[in-house]
């Protein structure tokens, strides 16, 4: 049978958006170290709840890390301490007997607590409604094979499309910059052939948006040291180079139109 | 109670070929100065919502979309791994959608409707052209031409794939092709929106009521048409690959309203899963079942054997599924590879701390192949299964058990998609169509997307045509406002029960007993027991659930507490219907009903229908109402895999 830990959690509980939050301290005893950081919280809230405390409310949906739902930051890391690696697949294995762990929502202005751990990401949303898609109405589209796409392009192009738009590189950041997120998904698009037509619409009109919510890049590179997908930090300078690039190609096509 | 009737599919006349292609020109057309003027709501944003809220937004229809999530990217499609199937025949390899068709209805173990599975095979290639093309970065070949595999058994190459992440991919590429939607102003997004109720005045659907997860608030939403796409019941076992907050109750309220629900105790186990490790485990793993490809599936023979895997000698090694199915060994199907786990598992011969699995054993592909070839092969399901388990399964066999994956049944629908409510059309996993008693690996993404593209969209039109003129029903109606009230009352019920139990415990009990008796092999006395069992327990639950907080504000338990309310309902519909239905058929196992080597035997002269179950409320039986299912394309047979 697998090893039980005793830990001491101190974790952010917050009413809503408009209440002050405060750190609690609550003792996680027997915690199997077979368990998923998000069972760790469920075994603590089914303690709570049967002492008819209100349970935590933590953000999770798939607990396989690929719906981007969950994300805490632990121990002041978004996601915690393994590299690549969302809260949900996270295992009590990696902590020790003892341990105190530090538990808060994501830390930034554009992502409002809504309850103790859960924010409001949708900002994020409003970056992808701006532009982060092809316009190709239904019933329109070529046969596939006439869109010859190489691999290396389609294989980079699915490296930035992994992003499961959890938000940790915003969490990350010191600055609350949305870059890598935003980036993933300009790479993604304009890199393809299919995307070069709103090419630069899309980056202007993204970065723009971006720009209302989120701070600035100052190219610290804790957004990708965070990533559970591992986005390459260098999207961002394809990112910086069409948002310029825009400004000019933008300018001409509406000079002739 | 009403008497059973037949019911009609409204499945057109003509050749097999031609029925959907005689039956779009048959429908009727709404203007497109007109389209504006109808309402449709979606609820969920899944594939088969996402594609259907963005396509009826580009036709030019006034759309709303609903999803419970905070972002309709969270949907559940974004899990599936393996790919999408489509009739391409690019490989040149002999497929068709014929073939596809084919091979869906036998796969079906003949328990589905022909006409829908030939529609679904035929714009099964106009997904991928319309994928592409929105930029899904499906996996390519050196010349930029797209990459093809071969999955689930399947004879042909026809699985389009991204990685091991297809879904996500597919979902990204429907969620931006709604938000451009929303952008256009086509689509209204509702986020953090929990459906709770269908409103049905004179017979037809005509909106929905909702509950804000993050304020509390109930409110009111009128439309001339309303689509579920909101998923399947998975979760009603507990234990299972769905996420966490997947459920029934879009689907279930609607049946509550009207809409009959078709075959639900057809569930699907799907054989490669990561076994429980506790008491506490929340979900199951999935992992993707190509590793079946390679790995040699065994048991020790003996129940007291302590040795470590790698120190069994061969000769007292259990390789089940080689000796019982020598021609198609470790790659039989998923129901059969399922139910012999469960077998020897049951006869105590299964491993691990908990004795919960079966080994899955790389160690001679590593041995032919070279530890290179193997991590190239499966290499990220090797690390997901390490990080999990603690485990290194290049040097350890994995440990593996069967686990709910996906649920063929749902609600009833006709070839136009609608449900038995005019109005309350039904896609993707949420409806029963398409995959019969058992679903082949790679076709859910395909029908989600069938459905929400190229499905809907036309046949949604001749349900409207005929109201051009009518306005929705204002949200002032005594329907809206007594379907509001009552919702009001079930949620003051829940917070002023304060017994001793969290919802989850009423879950997690549930789910034992669905497993037990409702999961791959039934019996008449298992199910019997299993009503009683979970009539007993929704009792208890009514009486000792405990629900903390308030309404005004994000309370999960509250959302769970009424979605396992819905389940304890819908567990006892899935004993009914497996009851019925005394035949093994599919991914389900009748005692009752096996050769003489304890193979399926299915019953074709009694059970060749769809069974669709009509509500009477929550302590009257439902009754059971019939669509004959008939054959005329592809011929039935037995499967045999020996």
């Amino acid at each position: 049978m697998s090893k039980q830990l005793n830990l001491t959690l101190s974790i952010w509980r917050q009413e809503n958006a408009a209440s002050r939050g405060r750190f609690e301290t609550y003792q996680a005893k027997g915690i199997p170290d077979d368990a998923s950081f998000l069972e760790m919280l469920d075994i603590v809230n089914e303690g709570l709840i049967s002492e008819g405390e209100l349970p935590i409310e933590f953000p999770h949906d798939c607990r396989e890390g690929i719906c981007g739902t969950c994300g805490v930051m632990i121990d002041g890391r978004a996601h915690g301490p393994e590299l690549g690696t969302a809260t949900c697949q996270l295992h009590m294995r990696k902590y020790n007997d003892g341990d105190t762990i530090v538990i808060e929502p994501w830390r930034a202005t554009a992502f409002p607590v809504i309850r103790d751990l859960v924010v409001d990401r949708s900002p994020l949303d409003a970056i992808i409604q701006a532009g982060g898609y092809i316009s190709a109405p239904t019933g329109t589209a070529p046969d596939a094979n006439e869109i010859a796409v190489p691999k290396e392009v389609a294989d980079s192009a699915m490296d930035a499309a992994a992003c499961i738009g959890c938000g940790a590189c915003v969490a990350a950041c010191p600055n609350s910059a949305a870059q890598l997120f935003t980036s993933a998904k300009l790479w993604h698009l304009n890199s393809l052939p299919q995307g070069q037509p709103e090419r630069f619409k899309r980056a202007e009109a993204m970065v723009e948006t971006m720009e209302q919510f989120f701070g600035s890049c100052t190219n610290h590179g804790e957004c990708t040291e965070a990533c559970p997908k591992e986005i390459p930090q260098d999207f961002i300078a394809y990112l910086n180079r069409d948002f310029v690039k825009s400004k000019r190609v933008n300018r001409t096509m509406a000079s002739r139109s | 109670m009403t008497t059973s009737t037949v019911l009609d599919a409204a499945v057109p006349d003509g050749p097999m070929a031609d029925k959907w292609d005689n039956h779009k020109f048959k429908i009727q057309l709404v203007n497109p100065a007109n389209k504006r003027k109808f309402k449709i709501i979606v609820v969920g944003t899944g594939l088969a919502g996402s594609s259907a809220a963005a396509t009826l937004g580009e036709l030019g229809y006034n759309v709303e979309a609903f999803t419970f999530h905070d972002s309709p990217r969270r949907a559940h499609s974004i899990a599936a791994q393996g790919g999408i199937n489509a009739a391409k025949n690019y490989r040149s390899d002999g497929d068709s959608v014929f073939r596809l068709f084919y091979d869906t209805v036998k796969g079906g173990d003949y328990r589905s409707r022909e006409a829908n599975v030939y529609r679904l095979a035929q714009v099964s290639v106009n997904i991928i052209d319309q994928m592409v093309s929105q930029g899904v970065p499906f996996a390519r070949e050196y010349g930029g031409l797209l990459a093809n595999r071969s999955f689930g058994g399947a004879q042909v190459s026809r699985t389009f794939y991204a990685r091991g992440q297809t879904g996500q991919q597919l979902l990204l590429g429907a969620y931006q092709q709604m938000m451009g939607q929303v952008a256009e102003g086509n689509v209204k997004l509702h986020t953090n929106m929990e459906m709770l109720d269908v409103v049905v005045k004179d017979g037809a659907a005509r909106g929905i009521v909702c509950r804000n997860l993050i304020t509390g608030e109930i409110t009111s939403h009128s439309a001339h048409a309303v689509v579920l796409a909101t998923g399947g019941y998975g979760n009603v076992f507990y234990l299972s690959t769905n996420a966490m907050a997947c459920n029934v109750t879009a689907a279930w309220r609607a049946h509550r309203k009207g809409a009959f629900f078709a075959n639900p105790c057809y569930t699907q186990i799907h054989p490669t899963c990561i076994p429980a490790s506790d008491e506490f485990q929340s979900k199951l793993t999935l992992m993707s079942e190509s590793l079946r490809n390679d790995g040699r599936i065994w048991v020790p023979r003996n129940y007291d054997e302590t040795r470590a895997a790698k120190d069994v000698p061969e000769a007292d090694r259990y390789y089940y599924l080689e000796e019982k199915y020598p021609s198609f060994g470790n790659l039989v199907p998923r129901d059969v590879a399922s139910r012999n786990a469960k077998t020897v598992v049951d006869q105590g011969l299964g491993v691990g701390p908990l004795k919960n699995g079966v080994y899955l054993d790389f160690a001679d592909a590593i041995g032919r192949d070279g530890r290179d070839a193997v991590e190239e092969r499966y290499g990220n399901l090797f690390q997901m299964y390490d990080r999990i388990t603690g485990e290194d399964p290049y040097s350890t066999p994995m440990r593996i058990y069967p686990a709910t994956h996906y649920t063929m049944g749902g609600l009833w629908v006709d070839y136009n998609l609608q449900t038995t409510i005019p109005g309350l059309f039904c896609t993707g996993e949420a409806n029963f169509s398409d995959h019969g008693a058992n679903r082949l690996g790679a076709s859910a993404l395909m029908q989600g997307l069938a459905d929400g593209y190229f499905v809907l969209p036309y046949t949604i039109g001749n349900y409207l045509a005929p109201l051009l003129g009518d306005d929705p029903l204002t949200i002032d109606d005594p329907a809206f406002i007594e379907a509001e009230a009552e919702l009001q009352g079930q949620i003051q019920r829940f917070l002023s029960i304060n017994g001793t139990r969290s919802p989850e415990y009423f879950h997690r009990e549930l789910g034992k007993i669905i497993w037990e008796h409702i999961g791959m092999e039934r019996s008449k006395e298992g199910l019997e027991k299993a009503i009683n069992e979970i009539r007993a327990l929704r009792e208890e639950f009514w009486a000792d659930v405990r629900v903390l907080g308030t309404n005004e504000s994000l309370n999960s338990s509250l959302e769970k507490a009424g979605r396992i309310a819905d389940f304890f309902e819908l567990g006892e519909l899935m004993a009914r219907d497996a009851l019925d239905r005394a035949e093994s058929c599919g991914g389900h196992f009748r005692t009752e009903s096996q050769t003489p080597e304890g193979e399926a035997l299915r019953n074709d002269d009694a059970y060749a229908h769809v069974s669709a179950w009509e509500w009477h409320g929550p302590d009257t039986p439902q009754t059971k109402h019939r669509e004959e299912l008939a054959f005329e394309e592809v011929e039935l047979s037995q499967r045999s895999y020996k």
